[in-house]
């Protein structure tokens, strides 16, 4: 079943007097439980694309639908909604909120959608448990170690259900050892039938993957699937 | 999203950023602080201005129409000079107004000098000596603490006796009682037969329980030949305060025989012209004074407007986090008018709490009190201080765009 379908999507900026053709008219489709990598150089719009399939930014042109709905023109509201409902984040720096513990870090995305204190609490519970840090629900983040607070975030990033696990260098702030941790995370969440999209430079990362997105130039270079045995 | 739970989490989102940055929080408040104190005390102080003169004037009566050569409050000097050449009233036009009043429930001639007046080897000095008849009683509304007042007899001649203002009584007499002992009053000595409760001050200035009051008789016979008086003439109903004014008027004219077409050469006052030209003067006073101190904050709200920037420019990055993750924009406007008005309120909080003391000084020289409703107006106006001056960085906050938010450092 077709969870993202981008139909010759463009992003263009205006970066003082120069327009920047971030990407150009990319057409692609991705499958729901799909593990993706998104490759590409630095300025290869590869950002942008991540952006747009996160619903963080609007394509200037082109037509997204996830999961069946046209989000290309959705204003800030709407938008915020199906990042809530749909979309769990994973960032290179964390960007777990300093001054609150980890529960109520994973809390935040049901509080935003409306989930009720109780079972808010038992849910944010259940997830930490999941990535392993049932015993660290009460540390705020500079108590934790950077692969626990990576884990705290994948926590939050699940905690609503959502269709897409969307991971931006997930391990570019980590030493190799916790990295290899949450990419063995990632794989026993794909496992679990979670659609998953890696943002990466680095191709060991992206070896993780089954399939493999080259950007370059704001275009898609390659699309190439990987067998599962090249994943280990 | 339930707004209760968003209002919530905007509470504890604010509270945790006021502890995180105490002393800015702390400096920040001290505007609105100021703001309030000086706010405060300015309706305090004006309150008690109007309640002070308001208990002064009610002594007047509202349903007592004053007659005499001058107006209360004159205009000009040019306009005083006019009324001071005017004929004063005399004893006879007193009587004829009385015999020609069907409307009057009392006519009280009054008349009066400031002087000495002795008991023994004690002195009161500037005293109100006041001669008038028994019906100054119901005129002025006075109430008696011991003894009698003046009888009608009394007032036509008769027995030298007089009613004293408590004050006198306290100035006079130490152990002695007051009632039967004779007090000097000019060069003769009157009986004292009573004595006034106490009445407080008008306007804080001439107090009304320093005086003496004697038979007009009396006066007549040993201070002054022929007064200028002034007649406190009270009516029976007081919603026909107009119609009995505009006779009493009528019947003036005649006994003071002024011709048609002639203007009044006399002066009808009453309380409501002094209650007028009051409300003008303390209006006037008040609104200065509010907007004087309504300055200070507003530049108290300046300085939270300012800190509410400065706090949304370092959190850019929680904002864009918070987006990504599904706040709206209310709930990010939200949070930062929340965490604004929690600033100003606890502001406020305090400056009531600075106010109160300075309230409790104040009272020693007007009837100050801190009302609830000024309590109440403080708190309003600070919160409604914080959310304004927080609107607009709230505003900025609540518009950022995701994507640049989580880039920023």
């Amino acid at each position: 079943m077709t969870l993202i379908r981008l139909e010759k999507i463009s992003r263009r900026y205006q970066m003082g007097t120069e327009l920047v053709h971030a990407l150009r008219e990319v057409s692609v489709e991705i499958q729901r439980g799909e593990y993706v990598a998104i490759m590409g150089p630095s300025g290869s719009g590869k950002s942008t694309l991540m952006n747009l399939v996160g619903c963080l930014d609007s394509p200037t042109s082109g037509r997204y639908e996830l999961n069946g709905t046209d989000v290309s023109q959705m204003d800030d509201n709407q938008l915020a909604e199906v990042r809530n409902r749909e979309i769990g984040f994973v960032f290179q720096t964390f960007n777990l909120l300093p001054r609150s513990n980890a529960l109520h870090n994973v809390e935040l995305p049901l509080i935003y959608g409306g989930m009720g204190g109780v079972e808010r609490r038992r849910t944010a519970l259940e997830a930490l448990a999941q990535v392993g840090l049932a015993d660290r629900v009460h540390h705020r983040p500079n108590e934790l170690s950077g692969g626990q607070r990576q884990r705290v975030a994948v926590a939050r990033a699940l905690v609503n259900n959502p269709s897409i696990l969307l991971a931006d260098e997930p391990t570019g702030n980590l030493d190799s050892k916790t990295g290899t941790e949450i990419m063995a995370l990632f794989e026993d969440l794909s496992r679990k039938g979670n659609t998953i999209i890696v943002v990466t430079h680095e191709e060991e990362i992206a070896r993780h993957a089954r399939r493999i997105l080259r950007i370059r130039d704001g275009l898609i270079a390659s699309d190439e699937l990987i067998g599962a045995a090249a994943a280990s | 999203m339930n707004f209760f739970t968003e209002l919530r989490e905007g509470l504890s989102i604010s509270f945790a950023a006021i502890r995180a940055n105490k002393m800015r929080a702390a400096l920040t408040t001290l505007g609105i602080v100021i703001g309030i104190v000086t706010v405060t005390l300015m309706g305090t102080a004006i309150e008690g201005l109007n309640r002070s003169f308001m208990q002064s004037v009610s002594t007047l009566g509202a349903d007592v129409l004053y007659v005499s050569r001058q107006n209360w409050i004159t205009r000009s000097h040019a306009e005083w000079l006019l009324m001071m050449k005017r004929r004063p009233i005399s004893i006879d036009q007193y009587r004829a107004l009385e015999k020609q009043s069907p409307f009057a429930l009392a006519v009280a001639p009054t008349t009066e000098d400031g002087m000495s007046v002795k008991f023994k080897n004690r002195r009161s000095d500037s005293v109100d000596v006041i001669g008038t008849t028994e019906a100054y009683l119901l005129t002025s509304g006075v109430g008696l603490m011991e003894g009698r007042f003046l009888t009608a007899a009394e007032a036509e001649g008769g027995r030298p006796v007089c009613v004293i203002g408590s004050q006198v009584a306290t100035n006079l007499f130490i152990r002695e009682p007051a009632l039967g002992s004779r007090i000097t009053v000019g060069p003769r000595t009157f009986e004292v037969v009573g004595v006034l409760e106490t009445q407080g001050s008008m306007l804080g200035m001439n107090s009304l329980d320093n005086r003496v009051i004697i038979p007009l008789r009396q006066f007549t016979t040993w201070i002054w030949n022929n007064p200028d008086l002034d007649i406190a003439v009270k009516v029976k109903n007081v919603v026909e305060l107009e119609d009995a004014r505009e006779e009493l008027r009528h019947v003036m004219r005649r006994i003071r025989h002024v011709a048609p077409g002639e203007p009044d050469d006399f002066s009808i006052n009453q309380q409501d012209q002094f209650v007028e030209m009051f409300h003008r003067v303390a209006g006037t006073i008040g609104a200065i004074g509010l907007f004087i101190t309504g300055l200070s904050l507003f530049v108290g709200g300046i300085g939270i407007m300012n800190i509410m920037f400065v706090s949304v420019a370092e959190r850019t990055r929680e904002i864009g986090i918070r987006k990504a993750i599904g706040a709206k924009r209310r709930t990010i406007l939200l949070q930062f008018l929340i965490e604004a008005a929690s600033i100003c309120l606890l502001g406020g909080l305090i400056g009531l709490a600075v106010a109160w003391p300075v309230t409790l000084v104040i009272q020693k020289f007007l009837p100050a009190t801190m009302s609830f409703t000024i309590v109440g107006i403080a708190l309003l106006v600070s919160l409604v201080t914080g959310v304004l001056s927080g609107f607009f960085p709230a505003w900025r906050a609540a518009r950022m765009n995701p994507v640049d938010a989580l880039r920023a450092e």
